[in-house]
């Protein structure tokens, strides 16, 4: 048996800080995207309740903690972040091991919202994009899953082939922010 | 322009693919008269005013929606689950 190496998709890139901003990787776990079939939406989340500790989200939202969470991820779709999967799960839902295919960060610090802003076209305003909310949208004509983690902390997830990529544009955008931070300064 | 996505909310028709005309949720049965066919294939109105279209919402959650909307003044004038529109939504 060959004996693979776990690579990280940042290696080098990242920790990053521009200005009041820091981006870091984060360690996934596993990333399992769950889809119920149909009719099967409440017993799925009953199931996961047992065996992880969290209801299904509300589309738009995540439940759980730090170490394992459950995302909203699209129509009829949630991303299990952390543990590995249950197999209980599978009676409710068909279950894909993602776990290797997504880059993810943690966006930190004062002006956090100011640089997503730059990105992604959605409203991040305090009203409207709080603590636990999440959106599949659209940054920088990659498709990501943006979530708000707290006041001044959004966890943002790429295709990992994208990783760089994502680093580039977080940078540009955070450079950005901070000089206008000087400039008014 | 704007799309509502009834499961995302507002948001930006960048993140929406465009898919043509909604006749392509009502398909023929298989042994429909060639003109019935021929229509669901090929013919499309181009209205000036009310229309109905699909819209893929390829950057958020990846739902199909039909988008009712006037060619005319650009208002959208309503959003539904394409899933709902054929009833086999995966409510519960």
């Amino acid at each position: 048996m060959v004996e693979l190496q776990a690579k990280s998709p940042f290696e080098g890139l990242l920790p990053l800080s521009v200005g009041s901003v820091g981006v870091s990787e984060v360690a996934p776990g596993h990333l399992t995207s769950i889809a119920p079939f149909r009719g099967q939406a409440k017993a799925l989340s009953a199931a996961l309740k047992d065996a992880h500790g969290m209801a299904a989200p509300a589309p738009n939202r995540v439940t759980g903690r730090e170490g394992a969470r459950a995302l909203w991820f699209g129509h009829d779709m949630l991303m299990l972040q952390g543990p590995a999967a249950d197999g209980a799960l599978r009676k409710h839902a068909a279950l894909t091991d993602q776990s290797h295919g997504w880059a993810i960060v943690r966006l930190e610090g004062a002006d956090a919202a100011e640089v997503l802003a730059r990105l992604a076209p959605i409203d991040l305003r305090d009203s409207q994009f709080k603590r636990g909310h999440t959106a599949r949208t659209e940054l920088r004509h990659m498709m990501a899953s943006i979530t708000r983690l707290g006041p001044q902390s959004y966890q943002v997830m790429v295709f990992r082939g994208f990783a760089e990529t994502l680093v580039h544009d977080l940078k540009v955008a955070m450079q950005s922010v901070a000089a206008r931070a000087v400039g008014s300064g | 322009m704007r799309i509502t996505c009834p499961t995302c909310g507002e948001r930006d028709r960048r993140e929406f693919y465009y898919a043509g005309a909604a006749v392509a949720l009502d398909r023929p049965d298989a042994g429909a008269p060639p003109e019935a066919w021929d229509d669901y294939l090929h013919n499309r109105d181009n209205p000036a005013g009310v229309t109905r279209d699909l819209w893929y919402h390829e950057y958020g959650c990846a739902a199909w929606v039909v988008v009712t909307r006037n060619t005319v003044t650009h208002e959208v004038l309503k959003t539904e689950l394409a899933s709902d529109v054929k009833g086999q939504g995966n409510a519960g």
